[in-house]
């Protein structure tokens, strides 16, 4: 294909698209845990039988981002979404909202028509824009919006360095965790020595409640693929690789796809788009190891060797895979350049901060209303993220804290709700950017055990070359799981910050090297609940099992005998019908009462 | 017991790699193990010792580099696995949802430890660290498919429509 070519098929695209008027957009990445397959088949059945083909297409899109309305669909032209639609309601849809213009309440969420308020009206969505208004297996539904324009204006008409200048002038920083300048990083790999260099997308995700890179992957892979082959032409790579978690086996499926016919348009392979640029992508699959994130693990685990990182210098850019020179980028980084093409880098930059530019896409989950997949512009508040867009705290809770940026983040407490998200606020308040997980917890939550939590994953995931890493993070894991337990002691906490700084500061890697912030920002800012486990031996948050005790409230007890039925270890005593009561020293706190009785008899202290 | 491993099917991988793969002499490169090794798998359902010295012998890598990429990563397996898989989520999102709890009463109720597999070859117990599926906590996934927002009673309840005695297949 040629760029003439490209262009006059996005034409054809963009005008058959307009013969039909109707179309319902069903989420069939994310949303296919919730059945949205079941769904498609639906209205695809009824479509044939009532003849609207005409009339009507079904897109099976991706992921639209208000996820906990799955499975969610919109509706074009009103711009409806609906959410948790079931196959049964299909044909209520058609005959009341398409053929009738009427909106059904019991469905309808949001509408991307909105004014400046609500789930979308606080969203900026640039790199988001394609996942929900195309189907991710169709290369020509990316086409008619634009895919590979930009690679096609980069390869014809910008050098390699006008291309990396207007990276470095968006201000472009890597979303993969780190935050290191993307032009920069571009830059040193074009300058590095070599004629045989490398390009890898790092689309690993491990970071534990993050899902933005596979939403991308599954939504929109030709806009990955796009900035890799503008990538590749900057630094001069003429091959590439996708290094992809196996977890995610729709991503797979999808990426895999993408680069299939991007090949068989001539959009991968040799003499792309007729510039003389040859440039491949190879797809791997991750083989079930978080410290392969960290780029020179993944490099070790491209090289087909145990995924252990290395000591840097030397810098990826300089020896990387096979120890050629290697440029490794984040899924959401890559996905940012077409449209620093597309805008220029300068304009690019007027969005964000002053040293954070763009948009940052972040998964909002937890004990949040609508959880799901946001994209917002740099410097917007915690509040807006969580209370605005999020609509708050379900069940009338309160919000106690924001974890960010998975176990190399921290959690963000209530008094920095009003922070602007930017990566250098975030620093100084101890938690990280990351890859944009941002996890809200209730006041259910203990913070002890979250410290806990994260220490056991690092625990299960370091790889073992180093020995601060490998033993400090044990010994810190040994001792909260003490605290948790009961039976913390005075000096512990003393202990923990002692091994953290130790931890942080001789690691290899950034997976030791950050591993105790999860303790230093709760120990900062949670400190009186360490204390409350160690001294009172009491979880404020109720969490703890062996420091929380059972009883049965008698105003509310019925003597219908459930607690007692269920009661793994027979702790529970007492006749039908009269009040029952739990023997404090055989219970094991297990929580099964607590669970089953359907009269808040329950009390647990 | 002895069981026979059939190495057709291991042939047939191996004469399958595409030459960008192999070096000059025709040997399999070794930056090429890891899909080799997931592909092995994906055929097998685990990694048999015998179907490894074969492709040590034919590939020239080491049955030492083998195995210790085979046991640095989750995914590989050189046992027989359930027939089938439950993972249950242990990422953050999960965790603040209660997972661990669903994780203890999978392991309650299939009497194994994470990692294990039943006696009756059913079920294989694994832990994730996240499945992307952030929204639904706490999830469990049961071979391809995804139970989102469980409560205790719900995984006992669909763990048991895999049981023989249940509807599932
Ligand atoms: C333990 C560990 C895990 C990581 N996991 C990921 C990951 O899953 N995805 C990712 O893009 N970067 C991950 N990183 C960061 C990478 O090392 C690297 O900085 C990043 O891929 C660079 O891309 P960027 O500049 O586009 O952000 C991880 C780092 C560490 C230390
Ligand atoms: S934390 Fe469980 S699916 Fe992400």
């Amino acid at each position: 294909m040629t760029l003439s070519e490209l262009k006059s098929l996005r034409e054809k695209i963009e005008i058959s698209k307009k013969l039909i008027k109707q179309r319902i957009y069903i989420c069939t990445t994310g949303c296919r845990a919730s059945g949205a397959l079941e769904l498609v088949a639906g209205f695809n059945e009824y479509i044939e039988k009532n003849n609207l083909a005409g009339i009507l297409e079904i897109v099976e899109s991706g992921c639209h981002g208000k996820c906990s309305q799955a499975p969610l669909i919109r509706l074009e032209p009103s711009g409806y979404y609906y959410g948790k639609v079931k196959p049964e309601d299909v044909s209520e849809i058609v005959e009341k909202t398409i053929l009738g213009n009427e909106k059904i309440e019991r469905f309808y969420t949001v509408t991307s028509q909105e004014g400046e308020k609500g789930f979308f009206g606080h969203q900026k969505k640039d790199i988001l824009l394609n996942c929900g208004i195309i189907d991710p297996k169709k290369i020509d539904d990316a086409i008619g919006v634009g895919a590979y324009m930009q690679a096609a204006a980069a390869l014809e008409s910008m050098s390699p360095l006008q291309v990396i200048e207007n990276v470095l002038e968006s201000g472009l920083k890597g979303r993969g965790g780190a935050g290191f300048p993307t032009g920069l990083k571009w830059k040193f790999c074009h300058n590095a020595p070599g004629d045989e260099k490398y390009l890898i997308c790092n689309a690993d995700e491990g970071d534990p409640g993050a899902f933005m890179d596979r939403a991308l992957l599954e939504g929109s892979p030709h806009q990955i693929i796009e900035g890799m082959i503008i990538a590749a032409y900057a630094i001069g790579a003429s091959r590439g690789f996708i290094y992809v978690r196996a977890e995610y086996p729709i991503a797979v499926e999808h990426i895999t796809l993408a680069v299939k016919q991007a090949e068989e348009y001539g959009l991968l392979g040799d003499n792309i788009l007729g510039s003389g640029f040859n440039f491949r992508i190879t797809i791997r699959k991750g083989a079930g190891a978080f410290v392969c994130g960290e780029e020179t693990a993944l490099i070790a685990s491209l090289e087909g060797k145990r995924g252990m990182p290395r000591s840097r210098p030397p810098f990826p850019a300089n020896s990387g895979y096979m120890g050629k020179p290697t440029n490794i980028n984040n899924v959401e980084t890559l996905a940012n350049i077409p449209l620093i093409i597309e805008k220029t880098g300068k304009t690019y930059s007027e969005t964000g901060t002053k040293d954070s530019k763009g948009t940052k896409i972040f998964a909002l989950a937890g004990d949040v209303k609508n959880t799901g997949l946001v994209e917002v512009p740099m410097g917007i508040s915690l509040r807006e993220i969580i209370y605005d867009i999020g609509e708050g705290i379900p069940d009338g809770r309160n919000f106690k804290a924001a974890q960010m940026g998975g176990p190399s983040g921290g959690c963000v407490p209530g008094e920095y709700l009003d922070l602007p998200i930017d990566y250098e606020s975030l620093k100084e308040v101890g938690a990280i950017m990351g890859s944009g997980g941002l996890i809200v917890m209730d006041d259910r939550s203990c913070m002890v055990d979250m410290a806990h939590y994260f220490l056991e994953f690092i625990q299960k995931e370091s790889c073992g070359k180093c020995v601060p890493c490998r033993v400090g993070t044990r010994h810190m894991k040994d001792i909260l799981a003490r605290i948790c337990g009961g039976k913390g002691e005075k000096g512990d906490i003393e202990k923990l910050e002692e091994l953290a700084v130790t931890v942080k500061s001789s690691s290899l890697c950034a997976l030791g090297q950050t591993a105790p912030n999860p303790v230093l920002t709760t120990l900062k800012y949670f400190r009186n609940e360490y204390e409350a486990h160690i001294f009172d031996k009491k979880c404020p948050a109720g969490n703890c099992r062996d420091l929380l005790t059972y009883e049965i409230l008698e105003e509310n007890c019925t003597g219908c005998g459930v607690c007692k039925k269920n009661c793994p270890v027979s702790a529970i005593s007492g006749e039908k019908k009269e009040i029952h009561s739990i023997n404090p020293n055989t219970c094991t706190e297990c929580g099964k009462c607590f669970e089953v009785c359907k009269f808040q008899a329950v009390r647990v202290s | 017991m002895i069981t026979t491993i059939d190495l057709e099917p291991v042939n047939k991988i191996l004469a399958q790699i595409e030459l960008s793969e192999k070096l000059t002499n025709g040997k399999i490169k070794p930056a090429y193990l890891i899909p080799l090794l997931q592909d092995i798998q994906d055929e097998y359902g685990y990694l048999p010792r015998k179907v490894l010295e074969h492709v040590s012998t034919i590939s020239g890598i080491p049955l030492s580099r083998i195995f210790g990429v085979i046991t640095f990563y989750e995914q590989f397996y050189m046992e027989p696995q359930g027939k089938h898989t439950i993972k249950c989520c242990r990422g953050t999102a999960c965790h603040v949802k209660n997972g661990q709890k669903i994780s203890d009463t999978i392991s309650e109720i299939l009497g194994i430890a994470e990692g294990e597999t039943t006696e009756d070859g059913l079920f294989t117990f694994e832990t994730v660290a996240c499945l992307g599926t952030c929204f639904l906590a706490p999830v469990v996934m049961i071979d391809d498919q995804y139970f989102g927002n469980l409560t205790n009673s719900e995984i006992t309840k669909i763990i048991n429509k895999y049981s023989p005695k249940g509807d599932m297949p």
